[in-house]
């Protein structure tokens, strides 16, 4: 590891030769983490050489201050490599983004987002809970007072269903209930580092796909002091950070494989052309039509990290309260998780059986099943739902 | 208003028992609103108004509770007058 790894130039991340290496890194290394669904630790290592796990936070604190669509690059450029290695990167960044955007005028989080930089720690997050049906803004488990504790002490535990990198992770930031006479909807979230949380893994990870982020259920414990818990209601940081930041850089997890997977078909399709000069191969078309595909999925990420951007720092911040913006950016996760397996299984019939295999050059095998992934992280179909009660008032036309 | 607003907050926010605990600048969402029920709410509150809440104004803030409601449509009533 490099002796400074937070002080990184600030323009270009990406372009740093730092990550150039991690990138090659996961690369080297997708296939046998996706074989062994094991946690991609040396691209992890060479992104904490780089400083990436930095990046999101403020230059005064020593981060390199990165807007969201540096890290959507980042993420892009990684997840064409190695899916599961971009999917840990973005989660990590918004975990991060929602202490930069909610908790960085206190003293505790302000410190906590030097160490981030100086000492690249990871950080997983328990949104999810078993018992709520799969919604992120309800909870079961709560904040409790310690009793028999002079200092004034808080505790919780909960029965998370998943937490992508939970055995990997310095950190965690779960929600939870205020209190225990708390409604459902009343969360608050709390930072608490992993050595002095009770974990116990509670199934296994053996999935289809995105097997590297190492993603099974645990069981979850800590008392910590009361700075930790975040100053800010979960619905505000939901509303301005978590869920636009996820739908953003997950969406360009998708955009990058799905890249990935077009440009092996387009080799493919190139192969075939050399062998019959002259002659352009009927694989070709649809190839044209797949790179139609590839331009609207493109546009549809780029225009909704620009609206985000243009909204999140400046006055338009409360729009991204409005009812309006909460659907468009749902509109983006299910419109881009489609997009993402419509354009492998495009890939998939391009390059036929040397595609459906799970390595060599026109493989796209891996791809597909990453893509899977994305109509389940919070379901589509829950998105629907909300999106459906909330045109009910909607009406603008977007 | 007030009295209007009150009746329909009990009749289509869904706190149930907790109704009895709030008055108007208790924070409904955190007397157990869902985001669901704020919707119905909304739509409640245009029709016994008569009014049409623009997309700038179907924020968090705007429903947070019975006095923010009030501004709300005092607000619209004035623009429209």
């Amino acid at each position: 590891m490099s002796p400074q790894p937070g002080a990184v130039a600030i323009e270009r991340l990406t372009a740093s030769e730092a990550f150039r290496r991690a990138l090659e890194i996961a690369t080297q290394n997708a296939e046998d983490v996706d074989r062994r669904a094991r946690f991609p630790s040396e691209a992890l290592d060479a992104l904490r050489s780089a400083g990436a796990l930095g990046w999101c936070v403020p230059q005064k604190y020593g981060g390199a201050g990165a807007r969201v669509d540096e890290l959507a690059d980042a993420t892009f450029e990684l997840s064409r490599q190695c899916a599961a290695t971009g999917m840990i990167f973005a989660m990590h960044q918004i975990q991060v983004a929602c202490l930069v955007r909610h908790a960085a005028h206190s003293v505790w989080f302000e410190n906590y987002l030097r160490r981030v930089v100086r000492e690249q720690r990871l950080i997983a997050s328990a949104t999810s809970e078993v018992g709520v049906g799969g919604d992120v803004r309800r909870s079961i488990a709560a904040l409790e007072s310690v009793t028999d504790s002079s200092s004034d002490l808080i505790r919780f535990e909960k029965k998370a269903s998943t937490i992508s990198y939970g055995a990997h992770a310095e950190d965690l930031l779960t929600t939870v209930r205020r209190s225990p006479k708390a409604d459902p909807g009343d969360q608050v979230m709390v930072l608490t580092h992993l050595s002095e949380t009770e974990v116990k893994q509670t199934s296994q990870w053996d999935t289809l796909g995105m097997r590297g982020t190492c993603s099974p259920g645990f069981v979850v414990g800590a008392t910590c002091p009361p700075d930790q818990v975040l100053p800010v209601p979960f619905a505000t940081i939901a509303a301005e950070t978590m869920v636009p930041f996820s739908h953003i850089l997950w969406a360009h997890v998708w955009l990058g494989l799905s890249n990935e997977a077009f440009s092996r078909a387009q080799n493919f399709v190139r192969a075939q052309a050399r062998q019959n000069p002259g002659t352009t191969p009927p694989t070709a078309l649809r190839l044209s039509e797949l790179s139609v595909r590839m331009a609207q999925f493109r546009a549809l990420v780029q225009s909704a990290t620009n609206e985000y951007l243009s909204l999140a720092d400046g006055p338009g911040r409360s729009g991204l309260s409005t009812i309006g913006y909460a659907v468009r950016i749902n509109n983006l996760k299910i419109a881009a998780s489609e997009a993402a397996v419509e354009t492998c299984q495009g890939a998939l019939r391009i390059c036929g059986f040397l595609g459906y295999g799970n390595a060599g050059p026109y493989s796209v095998g891996r791809h597909l099943r990453d893509a899977h992934s994305a109509a389940l992280m919070i379901a589509n179909d829950r998105l629907q739902a909300t999106n459906a009660a909330l045109l009910l008032v909607h009406r603008e036309g977007r | 208003m007030k009295e209007r607003i009150q009746k329909i907050v009990r009749e289509n926010a869904g706190l149930g028992a907790h109704f009895e605990e709030i008055d108007s600048s208790t924070d409904l969402y955190r007397a157990g609103m869902t985001s669901y029920a704020s919707v119905v709410l909304m739509i409640a509150l245009e029709n016994e108004f008569g009014v049409e809440f623009p997309d700038a104004m179907l924020n968090r803030s705007v429903f947070e509770s019975i006095d923010a409601i009030a501004e709300a449509l005092e607000s619209l009533q004035q623009v429209e007058q």
